[in-house]
């Protein structure tokens, strides 16, 4: 076990490297510099003024010279200053997008696995009988709905018809005047619609994925003999069969990690979140380097953590994979 | 100046200028579901001068939500380039002079100011007895001291450049302060608005660029700086001794909403009391009794104006005559009708109506396809083997137009165009490219035949750096490579000129060659489309825009709806 855990995690080092040397080549390879918003098609720059600008931002020094400058800080976990003209620190802005964005995609994620779980072993236990088909029908209609209308809709309905909730933002203007379990049901009645909305368009995979593991699970001699056993069918899908579907759930988890800071773009425009999604976004679009690294970063290093996770908890649960992989 | 899809670069910006409105178009396909309202064209800006005809007396109170598309990045003006931070800061801070309501340049921490020695001299007096917003006096130091960081090459500024053309600049006294030029440069006066103004206690000794009054500046202005919530939300409060006096409206909230079917939701919600409207939202959206009776809304011309450029040193646009061709076999009327729903008006040259420097009487173009035809003939260009496209040497008429991507206005604008010159045998192309590539690829090398951009402008008239024939080069400003030794001499001579008469002159003939040049056809002004809520009173629309006079704007006692300690932290 342990020769292969010091096998896999040494493995991923140069993989890591590897995924920030790419990142780092691509994004400065996209047409565009971090000087175009200012820069571009204004009157009042004159050439001069642009070169004292490249040469401020360093963009003047060879690609792979800014690399391995990049590389020395982040030796020191520095992820630099962003070239946005507000010139903070990297690591504050991930630090004040990254809380929001992590609660409501893990939210997201547990409702999903709340609700798809169920849905995928119920379906997968009684195969093409109508529930069956019904469910399926409406988280595939999750899935093809485009959200952003779904969102619309639901701010229509809830926010401004019943007024029940509240439209975008995650505080209210009076937020710090609040009691304390008045400032948790405001952080809680604004999370409601975002939470609901990317989950219900996350259902659909999770769950189909979750039927198709039942139902080969459900196709095992094992199952067949637990059966011969004499055993419930209640007793043969949730003891038995569920357990073992559930192992591939894993991996999806794993998968999931780096999906938990990234965040969906979609959801924080249509909600005004202040989370990571649109940092990224907005730092992708206006070419800031070393906040798009920062981010991409750390992205990498969560999906290689969750790869690791994922294959340690196969290893755990699984000898074949512990005892050299040969099975 | 440059106008992308968004951001302008105006020193004076009133707000909800057209970088809101940009984008709020950019949108509108996403907000058609937003309301249900039929269209019933009504103007409420006409019903409030009526029902203002009993002013309410102006009370103090009351919080302002204002949303915003961005969040801002920097709020000392000279180091940030996008509307949100300006629109903010301009608050904040004020400048030695400022436009009033009849965008006439007037003091604003001047008093008074002087033009000596042949325009190459301005000494400004300064207001006494203000102070920065920390208490400290305020000084022509602090304005010396402005100048400098602005000039100095380690400041990362896009504005720096006017303020090199000084020689000398010096504080003379507390209340003086002079600058002297190289040259005459007419401009000069209007460059002294806010950027240039820093408090040099706060500031001397420390780079301006990772200074922490970018997130907490401190001003002069109507409102001081409370807090800022990065991409959520910024808050200003009145200054009780602002110089023109304390401001009604206590408090002013920016509130950062992306999406702008959200924002408009959040308004219909009573969350916003102003935004930009999209055109679709002012003319299908906001019709019914609900907006009638809570908003008010405002239309006037916005800084900016779309054309259609074309590549001079391209053999088939060589000829002024096809050129004006073209621009006869364009229904401008047609496009303002379907893109911007009626909201514009027709450009007839670079500058928008209503400023004292537009001259109304110059060549136009309107709608006439025959002309074009005759105009095109007269130039060889004859469909001479009857396929439906003109033709001159064996050479089919046709040719690619290209635009930005993420500005459906000027996409849906292309279209139309299209359509207009398909008709009278031209087969134009249309192709739509992300705007780094778009500016460095093919713009920046002039390597393409024509171009729709925008140009947002401002309240002065020097264009030099895109029509002057000296600005032709490889990434400058007239990349349609325009000369014209007859332009050329107006703009020198518009920028040495500071007698308003005699520049008028000047710019009225620049418009004239223009106009019958058509190097660009001039295709339209869009307009800018504020809602406010109705409690606001003290709003007057002009060129400039409406939020100019936010500190005389008030909320009368019994139509208050934020109490003063809701926002307390």
């Amino acid at each position: 076990m342990l020769s292969y855990l010091v096998r896999r995690i040494l493995t991923l080092i140069p993989l890591f490297f590897g995924i920030t040397l790419i990142s780092f080549a691509v994004i400065h390879l996209a047409p565009g510099s971090p000087i175009d918003v200012l820069a571009d098609l204004n009157p009042k720059m004159t050439a001069e003024a642009k070169q004292r600008l490249i040469s401020y931002y360093g963009l003047d020094k060879p690609l792979h010279e800014r690399y391995y400058q990049w590389l020395r800080r982040f030796a020191s976990l520095d992820f630099g200053v962003s070239f946005s003209p507000d010139r903070r620190p990297v690591m504050d802005k991930i630090r004040e997008t990254l809380p929001i964005t992590i609660v409501i995609n893990a939210l997201s994620l547990l409702l999903i696995m709340l609700v798809a779980i169920p849905i995928g072993a119920y379906s997968a236990s009684h195969p093409y009988s109508a529930f069956d088909k019904s469910l399926t029908l409406f988280v595939y209609i999750g899935f093809a709905i485009p959200t952003f209308w779904l969102a619309l809709l639901a701010l229509i309905l809830f926010s401004v018809q019943l007024e029940w909730l509240p439209i975008s933002g995650f505080r209210s203007l009076d937020y710090a005047r609040l009691s304390l379990a008045g400032k948790i049901w405001d952080m809680v009645s604004h999370l409601i619609l975002p939470v609901l909305l990317s989950a219900f368009g996350g259902l659909a995979g999770l769950s189909r994925y979750m039927r198709g593991s039942m139902l080969e699970v459900m196709r095992q001699d094992y199952i067949t003999a637990a059966r011969s056993k004499g055993l419930s069918e209640r007793e043969v899908i949730y003891k038995h069969a569920l357990r073992n579907a559930l192992l591939p759930v894993v991996t999806i988890l794993g998968l999931s990690v780096p999906g938990l800071i990234g965040g969906s773009v979609i959801f924080e425009q249509i909600f005004a979140i202040p989370g990571m999604g649109r940092l990224f976004y907005t730092g992708v679009m206006s070419r800031d380097y070393p906040l798009v690294m920062g981010i991409l970063t750390i992205g990498a290093f969560l999906t290689l953590l969750g790869n690791l996770f994922a294959d340690i908890s196969y290893a755990l649960v699984d000898p074949r994979i512990r005892k050299g992989g040969k099975g | 100046m440059a106008d992308r899809d968004g951001d302008s670069r105006q020193r004076f910006l009133p707000k909800h200028n057209l970088s809101l409105f940009f984008l709020c178009l950019s949108l509108s396909l996403s907000v058609s579901l937003g309301g249900c309202s039929e269209d019933k064209r009504t103007e409420t800006k006409s019903q409030r001068d009526e029902s203002a005809a009993s002013h309410p007396q102006p009370a103090y109170g009351d919080t302002l939500v204002e949303g915003s598309i961005g969040d801002a990045t920097n709020l000392i003006p000279m180091l940030a380039s996008d509307s949100a931070s300006h629109n903010i800061s301009g608050l904040i801070i004020n400048g030695l002079v400022k436009y009033d309501k009849d965008v006439k340049l007037v003091g604003d921490l001047a008093e008074s100011w002087e033009v000596s020695q042949g325009g190459l001299q301005i000494t400004f007096k300064l207001r006494r007895g203000v102070t920065w917003h920390d208490g400290h006096p305020f000084t022509a130091r602090d304005v010396l001291f402005g100048f400098q960081t602005i000039t100095n090459p380690n400041t990362p500024t896009a504005y720096a450049e006017d303020f090199r053309q000084v020689k000398k600049a010096e504080a003379l006294d507390d209340y003086t302060f002079q600058v002297v030029y190289e040259k005459p440069f007419a401009p000069a006066l209007t460059s002294w608005g806010n950027l240039v103004v820093l408090p040099k206690h706060l500031l001397e000794g420390k780079d301006i660029a990772k200074s922490e009054l970018g997130r907490k500046p401190v001003g002069t202005g109507p409102y001081r700086f409370r807090e800022w919530i990065s991409r959520d939300r910024v808050i200003l409060e009145a200054n009780p001794n602002y110089f023109e006096g304390r401001p009604y409206i206590d408090r002013y909230v920016t509130r950062v909403i992306p999406d702008l079917a959200t924002m408009f939701l959040e308004l219909k919600a009573g969350g916003l009391d102003l935004m930009g409207l999209t055109p679709i939202q002012y003319k299908r959206q906001t019709g019914d009794r609900f907006f009638q009776q809570s908003y008010h809304k405002y239309r006037y011309l916005a800084n900016a104006y779309t054309y259609l450029g074309y590549n001079l040193l391209d053999p088939k646009f060589k000829d002024k005559r096809v050129r004006q061709a073209l621009s006869y076999a364009i229904d401008k009327e047609e496009i303002i009708k379907v893109v911007l729903l009626g909201l514009g008006v027709a450009a007839t040259g670079p500058y928008k109506p209503g400023l004292w420097f537009y001259n109304p009487d110059v060549k136009k173009y309107p709608f006439n396809p025959a002309k074009a035809l005759a105009l095109l003939k007269e130039a060889g260009w004859e469909d001479r083997n009857g396929d439906g496209i003109l033709d001159k040497d064996q050479e089919p008429f046709e040719f690619t137009v290209m635009t930005n991507e993420g500005n459906p206005v000027r996409q849906r604008t292309a279209v139309v165009i299209q359509e207009r010159l398909k008709k009278i045998g031209i087969r134009m192309k249309i192709r739509v490219i992300e705007w780094s590539a778009f500016i460095n690829e093919f713009i920046d090398k002039k390597d393409f035949e024509a171009t729709i951009l925008g140009w947002t402008t401002g309240f002065e008239p020097d264009q030099y750096d895109i029509w002057h024939s000296s600005k032709t080069g490889k990434k400058e400003l007239n990349f349609i490579s325009f000369k014209n030794s007859e332009v050329d001499e107006l703009l020198e001579k518009g920028r040495r000129t500071f007698d308003q008469e005699e520049r008028k002159a000047i710019y009225s003939r620049l418009q004239e060659i223009l106009a019958e040049e058509q190097p660009y056809t001039f295709l339209y002004v869009p307009e800018a489309l504020p809602i406010v809520h109705s409690r606001v009173y003290g709003i007057e629309p002009s060129p400039l825009g409406i939020s100019y006079n936010l500190h005389r704007w008030y909320v009368p006692q019994g139509l208050q709806r934020y109490d003063r300690t809701e926002l307390a932290p």
